[in-house]
């Protein structure tokens, strides 16, 4: 810290209160919900307090109880969300660092051609492009497979353009060091410029981890196979849209549940940006 | 920060022909199969007038276009596209940037604070837009039964302004955490001794936030710009659609929320795709401009 | 394909070597691939029913596969069409009936496909009512009529006896049910009466139940130049009366799609025009007596009350597919046709029997007087429908429907009167079905 100033501090700490407040209270809501029963969830209002069927609710899902409309395991969907989101955040990561080295670090032909083509991908609305898209990737033969899943999704103008920001931040002096060194581009980008740029690539992971954790219409369209959906689609599935009872404390649970891989990642990742600030204090 | 990053450029580069095309080889090969293709289909599809299973299609040139300007509900929503964005992109930087200043601040309960603030954002968009609607329900929502007690009376089924607030908070609360992320890690990569520096020049925290800690932000302040610009644009639509699916009477109906409503859900694939050409334009030209402007101010 | 599979996740390398999970189906049964919307406890009951019906046999193996909600169906299932991989079964929701009955060669209408298989297949033992909306021009079965509702009406009977009403005398007439909401309100209840569905049941059930058109051309049976008809006289005398009712807080707007519901069973509202399928949904919730009955109606209206309409879904086949394959789904269809079959699905989810002999066995078995008014859906519908009310089969029906909603709502927040609503529904509705009709020539 650099000075004191108790009253800072303090308006510091409730305005996060608040924050925390606004921004946390569905995810309390759903944990609520998910402890109470189907009848209590449905009363208005409803209860702020967690109710007595934690436990019960929870084992329900889990073991794929017979009235919640999610006849396949929530095991086997987790892995599949676990498994595409760890593709499409690791590829993304991979693929936006190097493009967005080649464009800040040489001059070539052809380079804001090459990245305003990347660019422009953020603004095609997902519906429009998506049946093409998806005749794409059957005329490929990659329905049903976890590279149709992910593949489409790697391409990431958003993570380009990040690391495009961070790369101009680096000072020009250690480029200048690295070239008078004899290093060669790509042992500059290994040794200097990836270490670099853990902050954000750990602030992106997360990002893209739970984009691709959450992915709900793509999946959806490119498999024909129930084992292949991921947890976000399950959740739907329970969801009665329109003419049954929705079991809304399951719901509330099996969505708790979805929400714990991409929280744990959050927490983990959280190491990373505390160890920024560790670095940062040298 | 320096000078020679102005508008974009290094001076320091590496040389090499065939290397940076081998580094983009990679992105450039996924846009193209998965984004340039379909993109060219969708330009093709808004010249076409043709029913869902394009079994008979009609080339119609420009008509899918005339036909869209000129009915008054696809022009209002031009008016309610632009407030929407403004106000979702405006109050979400605003907030969250608030939020990862104070939060960079703080020692005590930290870690606490930040993945309380950062968890939200797993929550998938196809529940959170449930949730919402769940606590703002005008039967039955705590929310709206909250605002009941304190003589609101909440009723976003008929009132517009009241559905526009419901998704823009919707929209903005989706968006805040990513927001938080990306300033916290911003923040934390700003030198201590810089502001350890200043503070003993006698900076106080409100001079040395606006005289370093803001300025070196810029780059992430321009990034989450264009992207919350962008979402905006084009990743509300779920939200719109359980929220208030663009009722009542068309008030939260922007422009993205349209090009669903009629490709997605109703099958009218020329229309939404000259539709979603008119906002690839806009977006296009707003970037354009944030690029030209903007980034050029932001110091590097 | 398995083996494929494995290859590329091999060459990606970076979802490393993951098994994939072989549960092949059983060996030599022909795949049956069946795409549907049903979430929740309606999943649970298709699953079992073709759990079911695979295990009668060993030819055909059934597969169903959810594919989100009715929009989302439809659009994976054209996607899939465009691309050459089109399920065997989709199921459509009613308002894309149209769209599917004019994809001319995407689609195998059932009756044809049922009498190339061999299979045997009598017309008249479906419902009428139902049977006919899916109907080609010349009265084939184009799609199998799986789950079908109409609407019908609840009343809370505690807050009916409350408020000194008989319970047991729900109203018949819209003018009853004014009266019935005014007693209602000075009770203190805090709303008479909401409708889901507003566009399905206050316009397009209500213009059958009153024997009037809602389009011309037969409602769209009998082309595609049809155009809207819902500003006439008597729509607008409805929708002002609903008007009126709104403007002294006896008639509550509950929003879009079925999301009044919860305000009846919540206790607020007392009175509700809602799908014959919510029927569960409610029981489940209300913590206290509920009613059903017929629509209410204007008794001065030649011909009213007709029947009401179907809302819900149907299931299409696609074309191209091969004989083995059709026999197949042929083989389904009778088997989900059989009357204890129709029965145990009407019964279990409110939705209508398809054949009159399902029907007839409810009955037999007492399930009716076990559950009181659950056989007004049926009742409604078992009469002979007249050409203006078989249905609605527009063009764009689902924006249609949208442009009706949006246009309503500014009609109850007082932003325009009920005839400029209703006419300025008829020129944008009339805008979408110019535009279908040159898409689909």
């Amino acid at each position: 810290m650099i000075e004191r100033r108790p009253m800072l501090d303090l308006l510091a700490h409730l305005i996060l209160l608040i924050g925390v407040l606004l921004v946390a209270f569905p995810v309390y809501v759903t944990f609520v919900a998910s402890t109470q029963t189907a009848a209590e969830v449905q009363q208005a209002p409803m209860s702020l307090l967690p109710g007595s069927h934690l436990i019960e609710n929870y084992t329900q899902v889990i073991t794929g109880g017979s009235n919640t409309g999610s006849s396949a395991p929530v095991g086997r969907m987790m892995w599949v969300s676990l498994i595409t989101a760890l593709v499409i955040s690791i590829g993304k990561i991979s693929i936006s660092l190097l493009s967005a080295f080649a464009v800040v670090y040489f001059r070539f032909p052809g380079r804001m051609l090459c990245f305003w083509m990347i660019f422009v991908t953020l603004m095609l609305p997902v519906e429009v492009r998506i049946s093409p898209t998806y005749q794409v990737v059957a005329g490929l033969g990659l329905l049903n497979s976890y590279a149709g899943l992910t593949l489409p999704l790697i391409a990431s103008a958003t993570a380009t353009f990040l690391f495009r920001q961070f790369f101009m931040t680096v000072p020009d002096e250690l480029a200048e060091a690295a070239r008078i060194d004899g290093a060669s581009p790509m042992r500059f980008f290994r040794d200097i410029l990836l270490p670099l740029s853990r902050t954000s690539i750990a602030a992106l992971f997360v990002i893209q981890f739970i984009y691709g954790w959450n992915q709900y219409l793509w999946p959806l369209l490119v498999t024909t196979q129930e084992d292949m959906y991921p947890v976000v689609i399950g959740i739907r599935r329970m969801i009665a849209g329109g003419d049954a009872a929705t079991e809304w404390n399951l719901v509330m649970a099996t969505a708790m549940l979805a929400m714990l891989p991409p929280a744990a990642v959050v927490v983990l990742m959280q190491r990373w940006f505390v160890k920024g600030l560790v670095d940062a204090e040298k | 920060m320096n000078t020679s990053a102005v508008a974009g450029q290094k001076r320091v580069v590496f040389s090499g022909l065939v290397l940076p095309y081998l580094l983009l080889a990679p992105q450039l090969i996924i846009t193209v199969v998965f984004f340039f293709w379909p993109a060219a289909q969708a330009l093709w599809q808004s010249t076409q007038m043709q029913d869902a299973f394009g079994i008979g299609s009609e080339f119609v040139g420009l008509e899918n276009f005339t036909t869209l300007f000129s009915t008054p509900e696809y022009l209002a929503s031009f008016r309610l596209t632009a407030a929407f964005s403004t106000a979702v992109a405006v109050s979400g930087l605003v907030i969250a940037l608030l939020l990862a200043v104070m939060a960079n601040r703080v020692i005590r309960a930290a870690t606490a604070y930040k993945t309380l603030l950062i968890w939200p954002y797993a929550v998938a968009p196809a529940i959170a837009a449930v949730l919402w609607l769940f606590l703002f329900s005008p039967a039955v929502g705590i929310l709206a039964l909250a605002l009941r007690h304190v003589g609101v009376d909440w009723n976003h089924l008929l009132n517009g302004d009241q559905a526009f607030l419901l998704v823009v908070i919707t929209s903005v609360w989706k968006q805040v955490s990513y927001n938080f992320l990306f300033f916290l890690a911003g923040l934390q990569s700003i030198p201590r001794s810089l502001l350890e520096a200043a503070a003993i020049d006698g900076a106080g925290p409100w001079r040395r936030f606006r005289t370093i800690v803001f300025p070196l932000l810029s780059p992430t302040t321009f990034f989450l710009l264009v992207v919350n610009v962008i979402y905006a644009f084009f990743d509300t639509f779920a939200v719109i659609d359980a929220a208030t699916q663009g009722g009542p009477g068309g008030q939260t109906a922007v422009l993205v929320y349209k090009v669903y409503q009629d490709g997605f859900k109703g099958l009218d694939f020329g229309s939404s795709a000259a539709q979603s050409v008119v906002l690839m334009l806009i977006v296009t030209v707003l970037t354009v401009m944030q690029f030209r402007f903007i980034d050029r101010r932001v110091q590097y | 394909m398995r083996i494929r599979l494995h290859f590329r996740q091999y060459v990606l390398g970076l979802a490393g070597a993951v098994a994939v999970a072989s549960a092949a189906p059983a060996l030599a049964a022909t795949e049956i691939q069946l795409w549907h919307a049903m979430t929740g406890a309606l999943n649970e009951r298709i699953v079992g029913l073709t759990e079911e019906f695979n295990k009668s046999q060993s030819d055909y193996h059934v597969n169903p596969v959810y594919k989100g909600s009715y929009p989302e169906a439809l659009n994976a299932g054209i996607a899939a069409f465009r691309a050459g991989t089109a399920p065997h079964i989709l199921q459509v929701f009613e308002v894309g009936t149209a769209t599917m009955m004019n994809a001319k060669g995407a689609i195998k209408p059932v009756e044809v496909m049922m009498k190339e298989a061999g299979e045997p297949f009598d017309r008249t033992a479906y419902v009428p009512a139902v049977a006919g909306y899916y109907a080609t021009a010349n009265g084939q079965l184009a799609s199998f009529p799986f789950n079908s509702s109409t609407p019908v009406f609840y009343y809370n009977k505690d807050a009916f006896a409350k408020a000194g009403l008989d319970p047991e005398a729900p109203p018949k007439t819209w003018t009853e049910l004014a009266v019935a909401a005014a007693k209602l309100k000075s009770s203190g209840q805090r709303c008479g009466y909401t409708t889901t569905w507003p566009s399905w049941i206050q316009l397009e059930t209500f213009s059958a139940w009153h024997n009037v058109e809602y389009a011309t051309k037969n409602n769209g049976f009998g082309g595609l130049d049809a155009r809207l008809k819902i500003n006439s006289p008597l729509h607008v005398r409805h929708i002002e009366n609903l008007a009126n009712l709104s403007k002294q807080g006896l008639f509550t707007y509950g929003g879009r799609g079925n999301a009044a519901v919860s305000r009846f069973f919540s206790g607020e509202c007392a009175m509700l025009t809602e799908s014959s399928s919510g029927y569960a949904n409610i029981k489940k919730n209300a913590t206290f007596k509920f009613g059903i009955a017929s629509l209410p109606y204007y008794p001065d209206v030649a011909g009213a009350p007709q029947n009401t309409i179907i809302g819900g879904a149907s299931l299409w086949v696609f074309a191209n597919k091969t004989a083995p394959e059709y026999k197949g789904v042929a083989k389904f269809f009778s088997y989900l046709s059989k009357p204890e079959v129709q029965a145990k699905w009407h019964q279990e989810t409110g939705y209508l029997p398809v054949t009159t002999a399902a029907y007839d066995l409810t009955r037999k078995s007492g399930f009716y007087k076990q559950n009181p008014g659950t056989d007004v859906s049926v009742e409604q519908m078992i009469v002979k429908i007249t050409d203006k009310s078989r249905g609605v089969r527009l063009g764009f029906l689902p924006q249609i429907r949208d442009v009706t909603e949006e246009e309503l709502e500014n009609v109850w927040a007082g932003k325009q009167t009920a005839k400029q609503g209703l006419d300025r529904a008829v020129q944008r509705g009339d805008e979408l079905l110019t535009r279908f009709e040159r898409g689909n020539r």
